[in-house]
């Protein structure tokens, strides 16, 4: 095999550039799409009404006993069967992380509400405040900066997550690197470097959570 | 879905039939082998994650941050085409050649050494949700390094982790689907290919979400069962 | 039996404990205030090495604690110490706590260190409790069988970090009582406490810290008649108003 051979890297590097663009972009708008559902759902698990909560709950529980790579398919074939017109791979793909991520971030935006200490509501209302003042003014400050590091954390994931798209072909960065490891037989080179790449962004990511969560810790 | 050819007993027909039984089987081989290597070495790791002595405290994070920081199919494929190429040649074509179910194993072992990191955040987490008073206790009375976390600590923290670690247990079933990118003909990747064979998508896939629906029920149940019996008082938040 | 010379401790550049001087002899009760913060739990600690020190030498029994050679779990099995809160392990029963360092670092076997725990709880008043886990019990039940772990082990000496301060007043007495007890017998004990009416009952000397200075170490009735310091007095005048 030879040695360790970066040129292989730079040759491939415009069209794997290409395949970052992509899988950054599907993180940015499946985050997006993620936390806007998974605050619908949370809010649905929260309701009053007991079968819309049964219904929030039955949701966030069935994705979150499937595999993403599932989710996925079930999304790239069936969708266009079901709407009996073709959608571009990458929309599939997107809608089927949007759908899973969903409940996870609601699980967390849940939790976060949750971890606001009974007693906080209680004192806003003994204040005179409404339920929803209360929830507006106490508990969601409070909720909110005990969940975003973990919402963050989770984003981290999810840009991990991103790259399973390779099940369905499309070009992300995975997989542009894969197709060059193939084209010109360098797959040590090519993996490395993609290993090296989300290690060094996900690890620097993940010390700027820590840093904040230090920083706006209660 | 109008215009859908439903053939739910394509299912029950062989070769269909079987692939889904071994499908099933192989996701189920490669989630309990792969915890038998998660649970004791992230435990391990998660202990030494928090000791006194800098040198191992430094080594086991730095093994969480890289299994952590690199996306589990990114490591499936080093597993698979680069770690072969960089071991001393003769392991190196044991492993390409004679390693029986290379596949298979080197899913095994990656998921493994994967969750592996997943299960020390959390032994770790809950072993830093003891109040440091028990440890002061416990030393206070003669106990040494050892034996505080073999008496004291560890019997404490994992009736603390069983809640986090039953979804840690759940998502090795879940990223066992991941195997398919190497070849391991596990439910999904089996699912797939009676989608490919027959066009009966829905039927296919709805097989397997619904077996691996059946593995998360059957978990929380037995993990619920084991909670019950282990828990304590609830003494743990007293005092602090 | 227990002599501290000039000790010095730093958190980071916090000075936590200021050239501490002091000794304890066999038999002799002395108990330890001052306002949080002051360094007392601190001090404490590091009679049994459970905090570690920069500066300065403690002894106990001869042996020094912060000597390189010094076998800390050995040394720390002939001091008994009583937390703040209690700290009793919650997935051992009454008995099995009592029991635990027994077998584990005296090695008595099962049946000795059996009654020697149902011999001290029932000496606790808490015979009917020994099955019981630590959840099931009082704040001062817990606490009295925290103290029988420590007697468990036969020390010679016992360290106390402020027993009753995480106690409801109403379970304040049955722990003072049973530390009163001990003083009574002979037992050597430092006291961590703001309880001065146990000071009062049994303590030989009371020694006064601040900003984890040693400002005042002087017999009973010297502290309470005339302390010497401004502090110590502004400190006595506070607890003692009400």
């Amino acid at each position: 095999m030879g040695g360790f051979d970066f040129d292989v890297i730079a040759r491939g590097a415009p069209f794997i550039w290409g395949g970052m663009l992509l899988t950054l972009e599907l993180t940015a708008l499946a985050v997006t799409g993620g936390l806007l559902l998974g605050i619908v759902i949370a809010l649905l698990r929260l309701s009053p009404l007991k079968p819309v909560s049964w219904l929030a709950a039955f949701y966030v529980n069935f994705l979150r006993s499937m595999p993403l790579i599932l989710v996925i398919f079930w999304f790239y074939t069936l969708v266009p069967k079901m709407i009996g017109s073709s959608i571009s791979g990458f929309q599939s793909v997107l809608i089927a992380f949007v759908l899973f991520e969903a409940a996870y971030y609601s699980e967390i935006i849940r939790a976060g509400i949750a971890s606001v200490r009974a007693g906080q509501i209680s004192a806003a209302m003994a204040l005179g405040l409404t339920r929803l003042q209360a929830m507006r003014y106490v508990i969601l400050p409070q909720a909110i900066r005990n969940m975003i590091p973990v919402l963050l954390t989770q984003s981290i994931i999810m840009l991990q997550d991103t790259s399973l798209v390779y099940v369905v072909g499309l070009r992300d960065f995975l997989t542009t690197a894969e197709i060059v490891a193939n084209r010109d037989n360098r797959p040590i080179e090519l993996y490395t470097m993609v290993a090296v790449v989300f290690l060094v962004v996900c690890f620097s990511l993940s010390r700027l959570v820590g840093r904040l969560r230090r920083k706006y810790s209660l | 879905m109008s215009g859908y050819n439903w053939n739910w007993p394509i299912l029950l027909k062989e070769p269909y039939f079987g692939w889904i039984v071994s499908g099933f089987g192989s996701t189920c081989a490669i989630a309990l082998l792969a915890w038998a290597i998660a649970f004791p070495l992230g435990s391990v790791i998660g202990i030494a994650r928090t000791v006194d002595n800098r040198i191992v405290r430094g080594i086991a994070t730095a093994y969480v941050d890289v299994f952590r920081n690199i996306p589990l199919l990114v490591q499936m494929f080093l597993w698979y085409f680069v770690v072969p190429e960089l071991l001393p040649k003769d392991l190196g074509s044991w492993v390409k050649r004679d390693m029986p179910y290379p596949q298979l194993s080197t899913a095994i072992v990656c998921l493994g050494l994967y969750t592996a990191s997943r299960v020390a955040e959390q032994v770790r987490s809950g072993l830093e949700s003891i109040p440091r008073g028990q440890r002061y206790a416990g030393m206070a009375m003669g106990l040494n390094g050892f034996q505080v976390y073999r008496y004291v600590l560890i019997p404490v923290a994992y009736r603390i982790v069983i809640p986090p670690l039953t979804s840690e247990f759940l998502g090795v079933f879940k990223n066992s689907s991941l195997a398919l990118t190497i070849g391991v003909l596990e439910l999904t990747s089996q699912a797939r290919q009676i989608e490919e064979y027959t066009f009966a998508s829905f039927e296919a896939f709805t097989v397997a979400t619904v077996l691996y629906c059946l593995v998360t029920l059957l978990v929380i149940l037995l993990m619920r069962i084991v909670e019950g019996r282990t828990r304590l008082l609830g003494a743990i938040t007293a005092g602090g | 039996m227990i002599e501290l010379k000039n000790v010095d401790k730093w958190y980071g550049t916090f000075h936590v404990l200021d050239n501490c001087t002091m000794s304890i002899a066999k038999g002799e009760v002395v108990v330890i205030c001052g306002p949080s913060g002051s360094g007392k739990s601190t001090l404490i600690k590091c009679v049994n090495g459970l905090e570690p020190f920069q500066k300065g030498i403690i002894t106990v029994d001869g042996v020094s604690v912060g000597a390189r050679e010094t076998n800390l779990p050995k040394l720390r099995s002939r001091i008994g110490m009583v937390f703040q809160n209690f700290e009793l392990f919650p997935h051992m029963t009454a008995a099995q706590n009592i029991v635990l360092a027994q077998q584990k670092v005296l090695g008595r076997d099962q049946a000795a260190a059996d009654t020697k725990a149902l011999a001290l709880l029932d000496r606790m008043g808490l015979a009917d409790h020994a099955a019981k886990y630590p959840a099931q019990l009082s704040g001062g039940q817990q606490q009295r069988v925290a103290i029988a772990r420590a007697l468990a082990m036969d020390p010679i000496a016992m360290l106390f970090d402020e027993p009753t301060s995480a106690l409801d007043p109403e379970m304040i007495s049955e722990v003072l009582d049973v530390m009163v007890a001990l003083a009574e017998e002979g037992m050597t004990m430092a006291v961590v406490t703001h309880e001065m009416g146990f000071a009062h009952k049994v303590a030989n000397r009371v020694v006064f810290m601040d900003q984890g200075a040693i400002v005042e170490d002087a017999d009973k009735d010297a502290f309470f008649g005339t302390p010497r310091s401004e502090r110590a007095r502004l400190f006595l005048s506070k607890i003692l108003r009400h």
